[in-house]
């Protein structure tokens, strides 16, 4: 009986909770279906039926740049996550499984790189990439997303943990160069935790603002989260832009929930071990 | 450095037996870490000194200041430091990150620590927790930006649901973007965005735990009130400390809210934060060495808070071996 009950006020909590989060989802699903006159006139919660149109209208909005948008954040989030896990898996199973002069000063300097603050590097960066003439091109956003020290602090604690030390000696016994070890052996063991790593990058970089903002001038390399910033900021001066800024934020949300939804299985980290309980 | 190997003392390596060997092997570890510390060095070690370089630094007009060579740049020592501390924008967006952060944190991590609390206590709901543990996960996938511009909206009061359910009550509602109320939107949008990832974290670390454990201290009679209080929360601290740590950092460099929520609501400034200082100053105004001044003060007040945090609690940064 006190069992029982508990568990229903226990229930009525998380369904608070879910709704409380599904709220502002639920809001831009019904708002991307009204004209932009509807939009502010009609009752919040209640849909439309002009969401085809707001597509289109998103789609000719400068040719289809909405879509360079997604395509930009793709590229960015994709290459950069790939790059940051590949750097990170070698970085890691050096520290976990070699011995050599320096091994710790390394460790902690990448520990502390963990605790950096963004803020601090991101005009000294831009400075420096424009030195080299690179801001305000692909690399500007690329680049800096190679390096992610808490995708090498994650990848030294999978590597540690999944790689037998034997294996390997049985590997080099065979006659198998270092690096072929590593792409044949290492590599696919540490293929549950290099999925997290990529993960973690991934939606860093997807949902990173101040970078690029920063880095970029030309509106056709923008990734959708500054893209959509613009919007925001034209429809002060005309209104009718926001039906395309309701839209495109819906439109670009839907692949990273359905990344999440496919994946769910490698977001059970455990940040202070490092661990994924998979 | 001192700072960092004090919190986060160098390994104390207990191998496990059998001892796992390892290799001494010449290079091959260096060409390993390669890639990782030359980007390391390019991205992360030389923006810091150079934020650092740049801080000192201050721009000599001689002459009329015409002509390439009138401008020089030359030490100015704590100058630049004396004067973005000095700025009358620069108090009040550090006063008001300060009372952000105290309204984010705690009632993040304290929703996080909740619910992971609540699905793990009602495993045997599998269904509901299942639906209710996605639903609050699901605004990790949701970039800061578009958050922003969803609740950003939502707090308009021409279309907010808020406005009409004050006044489908005779209320009158009130204006969720004016200006004692800002803070309150804009740190509703990082509690939206930041507390079902710590949940997860949370969570994952409290399944590790076998249920046998609990069911023994309920069988001593022990309420699940206390369960949770006397073995659930020690489990997770290391988790919760970690979680601190991250939401904290994130937390002093609260930007992309504010800005998106900008062309909404005219009473968030171009000082809103100090982030929004920095990039004000080094972009609008193009003074860089004011900009770089006031990130490295931002940056070690975080170092600051997240060291003494952890040397408060007594943990150590990071567990050191698996």
């Amino acid at each position: 009986m006190q069992k029982s009950k508990r568990s229903v006020s226990a229930t009525i909590l998380l369904v608070l909770g879910a709704v409380y989060c599904l709220i502002p989802v639920l809001w831009v699903l019904i708002a991307s279906s009204k004209s932009s006159s509807e939009l502010f006139s009609t009752f919040t919660l209640a849909p439309s039926t002009h969401l085809w149109d707001n597509i289109v209208d998103l789609n000719d909005y400068r040719d289809g740049l909405y879509w360079r948008w997604m395509a930009n954040t793709a590229l960015y989030a994709g290459v950069g996550a790939a790059a940051s896990t590949l750097v990170s898996a070698m970085a890691g199973y050096a520290l976990a499984k070699f011995d050599f002069r320096g091994k710790s000063f390394v460790f902690n300097l990448i520990l502390a790189g963990v605790l950096v603050p963004g803020v601090l590097l991101a005009i000294p960066q831009y400075l420096l990439l424009a030195e080299a003439g690179m801001t305000n091109t692909y690399w500007a956003v690329l680049l800096p997303s190679f390096i992610s020290p808490y995708g090498i602090y994650l990848a030294r604690i999978f590597a540690a943990a999944s790689i037998p030390t034997e294996i390997l000696e049985a590997s080099r016994i065979d006659g198998s160069s270092e690096w072929r070890t590593f792409a044949a052996v290492v590599l696919p063991m540490m293929r549950t935790g290099l999925v997290t790593v990529f993960l973690f990058q991934f939606v860093a970089v997807w949902n990173n603002f101040m970078l690029p903002y920063i880095m970029l001038g030309d509106d056709r390399l923008y990734p959708i989260t500054v893209g959509l910033n613009g919007l925001l900021n034209q429809g002060a001066n005309q209104p009718s832009m926001y039906t395309s800024v309701v839209t495109g934020a819906l439109i670009s949300i839907v692949p990273l929930i359905a990344l999440f939804l496919t994946l769910q299985r490698y977001w059970q980290v455990d940040l202070a071990a490092g661990g994924v309980k998979a | 450095m001192s700072l960092i190997t004090e919190a986060a003392p160098v390994e104390v390596a207990t191998p496990k037996p059998p001892a796992p060997r390892r290799r001494k092997a010449g290079g091959t570890p260096y060409a390993f870490l390669a890639p990782a510390l030359i980007l390391f060095a390019a991205f992360l070690a030389a923006p810091i000194v150079y934020a650092g370089y740049l801080s000192l630094r201050k721009v000599k007009v001689s002459g009329l200041g015409l002509g390439s060579k009138a401008r020089t740049e030359v030490w100015a020592g704590f100058d630049n430091y004396a004067r973005s501390l000095s700025d009358p924008d620069f108090l009040p967006s550090v006063g008001r990150i300060g009372a952000y952060g105290l309204i984010v944190v705690p009632t993040m991590l304290g929703l996080a620590l909740l619910f992971a609390l609540l699905l793990d206590a009602n495993r045997t709901r599998a269904g509901i927790s299942r639906v209710a543990r996605v639903s609050i996960f699901l605004p990790y996938a949701v970039p800061a930006v578009v958050a922003s511009l969803l609740w950003g909206f939502l707090y308009l009061p021409r279309v907010s649901p808020i406005t009409d359910a004050f006044e489908a009550v005779g209320l009158t509602a009130p204006n969720l973007l004016s200006s004692d109320l800002t803070l309150w939107a804009v740190a509703n949008i990082a509690i939206w965005g930041g507390t079902g990832f710590n949940m997860i974290v949370i969570y994952t670390a409290l399944k590790a735990v076998p249920s046998s454990l609990y069911e023994s201290a309920r069988i001593d009679g022990a309420s699940e009130l206390s369960i949770a209080w006397r073995i659930k929360i020690p489990i997770v601290m290391p988790s919760l400390v970690m979680t601190f740590v991250f939401s904290l950092i994130a937390t002093l460099q609260v930007f992309a809210e504010p800005m998106t929520l900008r062309p909404l609501a005219n009473t968030i400034s171009t000082t809103w934060t100090p982030l929004m200082k920095v990039y004000r100053d080094a972009f609008a105004r193009n003074d860089l060495y004011a900009a770089a001044a006031t990130s490295v003060v931002i940056a070690l007040a975080t170092f600051i808070l997240s060291f003494g945090f952890l040397k408060l609690v007594g943990r150590r940064a990071f567990d050191q071996e698996d």
